[in-house]
Formats: structure tokens, sequence, C-alpha cells
């Protein structure tokens, strides 16, 4: 048989049916669903009078609404609340395999709680109303956010319709560099390819530098998939995948996980697989990212500056480039380092994981919040991940340091519930988006890692991690 | 769905690459349920001096007099000119609902993010892909004349300029089928209703483990 890549196996064990010119129905074994994007599919649904296909495949949770402290107030902006209760009232009416509610002890963002509840399984087609839904293929599952009106599809049908996307492999080899992380590479990945390089594409991380990354590591970049355009990322499965899912509460036990554990050994690219298109790095050579624009691909290294738009020939890009730096309130050629911190941001459905936290809490120990730095926010991205840090004694590491400890949710990725950024305001975050308002009316992102979040937070302006430890 | 099939109406470009979803749409408006009434808080952050909230009666905010869709010239436009990567980042489908509640049912630019790009036609929104010099072009005398309008004829796939020259367009045949008709895809989905459930049986019971 030719060799296949990991994407053409999970693609070609989904198809149902295959229109005439491409366009096919694909099966869908798990639907993730929160607050936001599913109200007007349940209702859809209801006024068709249709009723939902596999129950079994919904696993649902609040996140986006949710504060992130005063749990005991409830959600106090009143239209924030009836999202979030009209999840809980669409749940109890329609059923769900597992919910995870606003306060209960496993409730978290979305892509956090799939992974660490073994819901999202190697092999699986997984959906959600939620762009960061390629985090999942770190399992190597086929995993890409939808619309509202794809959830209603896959709730009345359990299936989508789709057309086979490009793949893509990017390979990155060699060893990371101390103080570098997943984070970026992502960052690194979409400097040099662009928001739109993986347009059409299905991105597949591999290489000796990706095999080497945990599970966080990998849901980091196949998060980030998206923010270069490509609806979904992939990790092929190793004992890595294996070891993590083994007696996560969801997945399969005893005999059926050893022949589970066999099949998904096989969910990885053969030798020899053709690509439509090949990124190679060099893991050694990437340095810490910052991104100093409104777009992800708006990167550089923490050593370098922002770009002067006068080098720019193409006008479109350089009128992009002028208006990000004036949105962001920075002159051409500013040293990275010397762009001042005023709140950050250490959470979101990229970067919430306990190795995320441990990574910040490693250059947060022993050390003391700049006093130029208004806030520090340290989000857990679940319930389980904030008893596992606090059982980690992470918690009290972060206060010592005078960072702010809270409850989780995807918080002030985008600014849904009531932390976000006041105007003007410059953040190191860890999230995903850099967009103008993304985290607040007229705030100011930069993208960077948990560790790079923790350092900047520490001298109030972007340092190389590497300097402090 | 609304079918999609002429549209003959005035044009309004939007000249920046990578406008995002959050651009589209800000989030404080993702908490509705509902799937209508996104129109007057299209591209709140840019149209608007105040910081826009859910709810609130649009028609006294201070607009702001430099963003193209302000413009006098361009009330009334329903085709809008985009630049590359238009509708990145987030999935949310209150961005097509915010361009066809304000009254956009076609785009022309160079490229599209995929999800927002299968989100307009779900919503009777027709997204069309052109080479970047045509787009160039079409930005260029869109600018130049007042009252600039285009003539959108999905089955025909071509796009007439006032001049009478058209440019024609690549859609997805399926795509193409179901906006001209309106078709809902879950009736049409459900026609396979017993492949579905026949490839539901096998695979569940070559990996009873996605269904515990």
């Amino acid at each position: 048989m030719e060799a296949q890549t990991l994407y053409e196996k999970l693609w070609s064990s989904h198809v149902v049916h295959e229109e005439a010119d491409g366009t096919a129905l694909i099966y869908i074994d798990r639907h993730l669903v929160h607050e936001v994007t599913s109200p007007q599919a349940f209702e859809g649904l209801k006024l068709a009078g249709r009723k939902p296909w596999r129950v079994s495949s919904i696993v649902a949770t609040a996140d986006h609404n949710t504060p992130t402290d005063h749990w005991e107030r409830g959600i106090e902006d009143p239209v924030s609340r009836q999202q979030v209760e009209t999840l809980d009232a669409n749940i109890r009416e329609v059923g769900a395999l597992a919910y995870f509610p606003f306060k209960d002890s496993r409730q978290g963002i979305v892509h956090v709680i799939g992974p660490e509840n073994g819901v999202t399984l190697p092999g699986m087609t997984v959906v959600c109303g939620d762009s960061h839904t390629s985090t999942h293929g770190a399992f190597a599952c086929l995993a890409h956010g939808i619309g509202t009106s794809e959830v209603e599809h896959v709730m009345a049908t359990q299936c989508l319709l789709q057309k086979k996307s490009k793949t893509m492999l990017v390979k990155v080899d060699g060893k990371l560099g101390r103080g570098v992380y997943a984070k970026d590479i992502a960052l690194a990945v979409i400097g040099r390819i662009g928001t739109a390089g993986g347009t059409g594409y299905a991105i597949e991380f591999g290489g000796s530098a990706i095999r080497a990354l945990t599970m966080e590591g990998r849901m980091t970049l196949c998060n980030m998939a998206i923010e270069a355009g490509a609806r979904a990322g992939l990790v092929g499965v190793d004992d890595i995948t294996i070891d993590y899912l083994r007696d996560k509460p969801f997945a399969p036990k005893g005999e059926v996980w050893n022949k589970a554990a066999d099949y998904w050994r096989t969910l990885k690219s053969d030798e020899g697989a053709r690509f439509d298109r090949i990124i190679e790095l060099d893991a050694s050579a990437i340095l810490p990212q910052v991104t100093w624009g409104t777009s992800p691909e708006m990167v550089e290294t923490v050593a370098g500056r922002v770009p002067d738009p006068a080098e720019i020939s193409d006008p479109v890009k350089r009128e992009g480039v002028e208006r990000a730096l004036k949105y962001m309130g920075l002159a051409p050629n500013t040293p990275i380092s010397e762009i001042p911190v005023d709140q950050v941001f250490i959470g979101s459905c990229t970067n919430s994981r306990i190795e995320d936290l441990r990574e910040a809490a490693a250059v947060a120990k022993g050390r003391k919040k700049a006093s130029s730095v208004k806030r520090v926010l340290v989000v857990p991205g679940s319930g389980l991940v904030k008893r596992q840090a606090e059982s980690e004694g992470l918690d009290k590491v972060f206060m010592e340091a005078g960072f702010e400890w809270r409850e989780p949710g995807c918080s002030m990725c985008l600014a849904m519930n009531a932390d976000r950024l006041e105007p003007g305001e410059h953040c190191a975050s860890t999230s995903n988006r850099n967009f103008e308002g993304r985290q607040g009316a007229g705030g100011r992102t930069h993208l960077v890692s948990p560790a790079m979040a923790a350092a900047a937070a520490v001298a109030g302006r972007f340092v190389d991690v590497r300097e402090l430890s | 769905m609304k079918p999609f099939t002429t549209l003959d109406a005035l044009a309004m470009p939007l000249d920046r690459a990578n406008v995002d979803t959050d651009a589209i749409i800000p989030k404080q408006f993702l908490k509705s349920i509902k799937r209508s009434g996104f129109g007057p808080n299209l591209f709140d952050e840019w149209r608007y001096l105040d910081r826009g909230e859910p709810g609130q009666d649009c028609s006294d905010r201070p607009k702001n007099p430099d963003f193209v869709l302000n413009r006098a010239r361009y009330q009334g436009a329903q085709i809008l000119l985009t630049r590359d990567n238009f509708g990145c980042g987030s999935s949310r489908e209150h961005a097509p609902w915010a361009l066809e509640d304000y009254g956009f049912r076609a785009l022309i630019g160079t490229s599209f993010a995929d999800i927002f790009f299968n989100n307009c036609f779900k919503n009777g929104v027709l997204p069309i892909v052109l080479p970047a010099a045509q787009v160039d072009e079409l930005f260029r005398q869109c600018e130049a004349t007042d009252g600039y309008r285009l003539v959108v004829d999905l089955a025909a796939q071509t796009v007439t300029r006032p001049d009478g020259t058209a440019i024609k367009f690549d859609v997805d045949p399926f795509r193409k089928e179901c906006l001209l008709n309106g078709w809902d895809d879950i009736g049409l989905t459900l026609r396979h209703a017993e492949k579905i459930r026949a490839f539901e049986e096998k695979r569940r019971a070559e990996h009873p483990y996605y269904f515990a």
C-alpha cells in the first residue's frame, strides 16, 4: 500500500459519503460544546424538531464567560450569566457524556478538559465551535473548529461536510535551547509562513524536537496551528501520547486499552509519505519569541527590534505594519526589550496546563512582580490543573511573587468575562491572539511563552528569560 | 438559508489585510444567544469612537468619520472588497451573521480564512476569491468611482464591472448548488442517514472505546 500521511489515515477512516466534487461527509466521534457558540445551534435543532444524533459524543463545559474570582458571587454580568444558564438548560434537556458546568471541580477550558479527562483519544475526529479545537490534534485526532451552523449540523447528523485539506509537514529537528519552549516554536513557525501560510492545509508537526515535547508542549503547538491559518494541527502517536492517556477517567481500561493502544500506535505518517508542502526548522536556532504587532505573524526574537515600515516595499504590508505600530503605540526600531509591560496574563487554551504553570513558577520563584506592573493574572486551565498546581505549591510561589492565583477559565485571552486590559495597556500574554482589542478595547497584547511572561512580570519589560535563570 | 443567485449592488473597499473576526464582531457581542441583530456592531471598534456594549442603541453613538463604512458614498453597500486572509482568527459565526445582518451578501478578496469561508456559505454570503491583480484593480476603480456597482452572478460565476467586462471566479460545485437553492445542509445530509448509521455501527464494532 502507498505510504500515507497521518492526515490521510484519519480522513479515510471517517468518510461516510463523498460528492462528485470531493465534498465529503465525515463522521464525528467527539463533539465538545461550550456556552458561546452553542445556544443558536440548540435552538435551531429544537425549532426544526430534530434530536441530537448521538448524545454520548457530547462533552460540554462553560469557560468563556465564567469569572476567575469570587465564584461565591456567581456570574455578575447578566448577559454572560444568561449564556451560561442557557448551556445548563440545553444540556439538562439534551444530555451529554459529561458536563462540567461553572463551579464544577473539573470545569475548565474546553481544550484543557478534553485531553485531561481522556475524552480526546487518538484516531478520533473532534470538533467544537471554537477555532482552537486544533489543540486536540496533538493526540493524532483530526480536530478542528467549526461554526455554529456546523455545530447544529454535527448534533443533528453526527457528520460534517468537509473537503480534504492539503498536507503540510513542519519538521523541527535538533534540541531546543534552554528557556525556549513549544510556544516559541509555534511563533517562529507563524513568523516564517505567516498567518495565512497554513490556509487550506492540515499541518503535521514532526522531527526530533517535536518527539521530545511533552503532550502539553504538543498541545500548545497544535493549538497555534490555527494562527498559521491551518484548521488542524497534528502530531503522530508515540509512547508519550500513550503514557499521557493511561488511566485518564474516560480512557479505555484493561483489555480494551491494550487493543486501543495497538491501533493508536499506527496513527503516524508512514515512512516516505508525501506532503504537499514541507517546512524545516532547526530547533537549536529558535530563540524566545515576542510579538510586537496585531497579528501573530508580527513576531521577533526578544533580542530583536520592531520593524521600520520605511524599509518595507510592498504597500499593503507597509500600511499593515504602520497601522499595527500606531495601535501598539510603538516607534519603528524600538528594541523589544524596551517595551514596558502593564499587565501579564498566564493562561488560555494555549498555555494553562500544569507544565506551563511549572515553567512560569520556576521563573517567579523567589522573585517579585515589578512595581510598575499593575497586575499579573495566573489562570489555570481547569479545576484539575488548579489542584495539581496547588499540590505542588505553585500557587504559593505565584502569590509570594505578587501574582494573582485565579479560578479556571478562558479569562483574559479574549476578555469575555471581567478580566481585561484598559486602553493602551501592554500585556505579556501566554494566549494565542494579539488582534486589536482582543484582550479589551484598546489593549496591546504581546504573545510569549509562560516563562517569558513570568520574566516580563518580574522585570516590568520584556527580557530574555535565559538571563534570569 | 437565503438563496444567492445574482446581486447588483454598491461595492465598498476595506483596504487592510488580515482582518480578523475579533475586528468584524468584538467579543462582548458574542454573549447574545440569538443569530440576528449583529449588524449595528459590525466592525464596532473601527466604526464607533466609544466602547460598544451589548444591547445598546447604536444610532446615537459617535461614529469614526475616517472609517470607510461611515462614508456617505458607501451607504447601502452589499459587496465588500477585502484583502488577504480576511476572517482569520476565531470560528465565531457571529462574523458572517454580522456582515449579513448589515447587508453584505458578497465578499471579494484574494484569500479568506478557512473556517470563516465555510461559515459564509452557511449564511447565504458568497466569498469570492480572485487573483491579486484583479482585486487591486477593483479596489482602484471602486475608490475612484462614486456609486461603483458590481453584478455578481453565481450561476454564471462572474463579477461584472460597470464597463460591462466580466471576471470569472471559481466556486465548489456542491457549495454553489446549495447557495443557489438556499438548501439546508442538515436536510441534505439526512438523506444519507442510512449510510451514516451503517458507518457508525461498523465503527462501534471496530473501535468500541470511541463510543463509551
